[in-house]
């Protein structure tokens, strides 16, 4: 028995940035956040602006159905072939942090299926403010909010809030009809999150998601290089 | 054997999938059949001694050195729901991927190159237990517990039971386990002599009906 790594048998393990075969795998992004803030909203227009330039596919993580994996097949913007939706027993969070084989076999297979895939886009089934992916499943993360579910998130922090790649401030539309103030928000979110990036959208205004989908082509390009 | 991998291993935290799957226990509890702790007392110790007599077995005999492609045909033929044949590799795929990240060794490797999608959980699990310098007794162990200590916490959040009456369940099941286990390290012994006919077919026609109605739900908490 030794406990040294090796990485010569049929499936990589975890973060592994090389396939079995010596092709660098597909750059693999999370986005988790609270229930109902638009992350599945969000995903399916990133795979709009994003899948005439790239080969991407995505997980799904629905928290007790296939909801979120069938809105997505239901719009069509993505073929079936290239959503998977990943079971888990009501805990997202376990199945993107603590537990994450599930996802890392569906991420697998879509590369074995479909693949060679530039990007993967793993979607978490609407959690709390502390579910955060592991670096053994992503890259690199993405944490949805939006103003409707109180301006004053960005100021209670969590993992989520404070250490994402990103923080989507989403549905800004919304902010005069529920009263939430934008510019404290924002400097919420600075005061949280120093130097990290924050992006505030509404995918109902002509911008949409090009603010996001700019951030994924930069990680795309670093993750290439 | 090392009593401390085998607690690594046994943990309900090892991250090898079982969260997300009940044993069973989401359909039985839509059924009426689990209701409370007494009626999950009765459906662990059913699947213990039937489902979990089988997995124990599968999971002795493999790490006593029986071919485990043999096994995993064996298990086949021992689990009729195709919903549950799909269930037990997806789990023993993730436990793979585990246990050659943990205890990397190179009959887990081969196995894998054997079963690229994954073989049956409990003969995934003798090999993981080989690698971990662990014994027959003690790989029949963990596939007795897990038979049991899965549906218990599945049940706590189906129902909402509290978590110390499902706790005091697995307690109380315990001498049982003893039993189990060791019934199953006996029969394998006699699978390393006579071959996987030896192996145990207690079958609970009702974990079967039960995991095919609950795969084509269009709505539910666990996998399986």
């Amino acid at each position: 028995m030794h406990l040294d790594h090796t990485h010569d048998g049929p499936a990589a393990v975890s973060a592994d940035a090389h396939r079995i075969d010596g092709t660098r795998r597909a750059l693999r992004i999370g986005l988790g956040g609270p229930v109902g803030s638009g992350k599945t909203a969000t995903v399916a227009a990133l795979c709009r602006a994003l899948r005439d330039e790239l080969s991407l596919a995505v997980v799904t993580n629905d928290i007790y159905t296939r909801e979120d994996a069938e809105f997505l097949l239901r719009e069509a913007v993505l073929p079936p072939e290239r959503i998977a939706a990943v079971e888990t027993g009501a805990c997202p969070h376990t199945a993107i942090r603590d537990d994450i084989s599930a996802n890392l076999e569906a991420v697998e297979d879509l590369e074995d299926e479909v693949g060679p895939l530039d990007l993967i886009l793993v979607e978490s089934g609407g959690d709390n403010l502390t579910a955060t992916f592991s670096k053994g499943l992503v890259d690199a993360q993405i944490f949805v909010i939006d103003v409707a579910g109180g301006d004053d998130i960005p100021r209670k922090g969590g993992p989520g809030v404070t250490t994402a790649d990103l923080l989507v401030v989403n549905k800004t539309d919304l902010a005069p009809y529920v009263g939430s103030d934008l510019g404290r928000m924002a400097a919420d979110a600075k005061a949280q999150r120093a130097e990290l990036p924050v992006v505030f959208q509404s995918l109902r205004t002509e911008a949409g998601v090009a603010d996001v989908a700019a951030w994924v082509r930069a990680q795309l390009s670093a993750w290439a290089a | 054997m090392s009593r401390g991998a085998l607690l690594v291993l046994a943990d309900g935290r090892f991250p090898a999938g079982g969260h997300a799957h009940s044993g069973g226990a989401e359909a039985a509890v839509k059924a009426g059949r689990v209701t409370g702790a007494a009626s999950l007392g009765d459906f662990c110790r059913g699947r213990l001694h039937t489902a979990g007599l089988v997995s124990a077995t599968l999971a002795a005999a493999a790490v006593l050195g029986v071919d485990p492609v043999e096994l995993d045909a064996a298990a086949d033929a021992r689990t009729p729901s195709p919903a549950l044949r799909v269930a037990a590799r997806k789990l023993g795929r993730q436990l793979m991927r585990a246990a050659r990240a943990t205890w990397p060794s190179a009959e887990l490797d081969a196995l894998a190159r054997e079963f690229p999608k994954g073989a049956h959980q409990p003969v995934v699990l003798g090999l993981v237990a080989r690698a971990a310098g662990l014994g027959a007794e003690d790989a029949a162990y963990c596939a007795a517990y897990e038979s049991v200590s899965g549906p218990a916490s599945a049940t706590v959040r189906l129902l909402s039971l509290d978590p110390f009456d499902a706790t005091a369940v697995l307690a109380r099941l315990a001498p049982e386990l003893d039993l189990v286990a060791d019934r199953a390290v006996e029969a394998g012994r006699r699978v390393v002599d006579e071959g996987v006919d030896a192996l145990p077919c207690a079958s609970a026609p009702l974990l079967e009906i039960g995991a095919e109605a609950h795969a084509a739900w269009a709505v539910r908490l666990f996998a399986s």
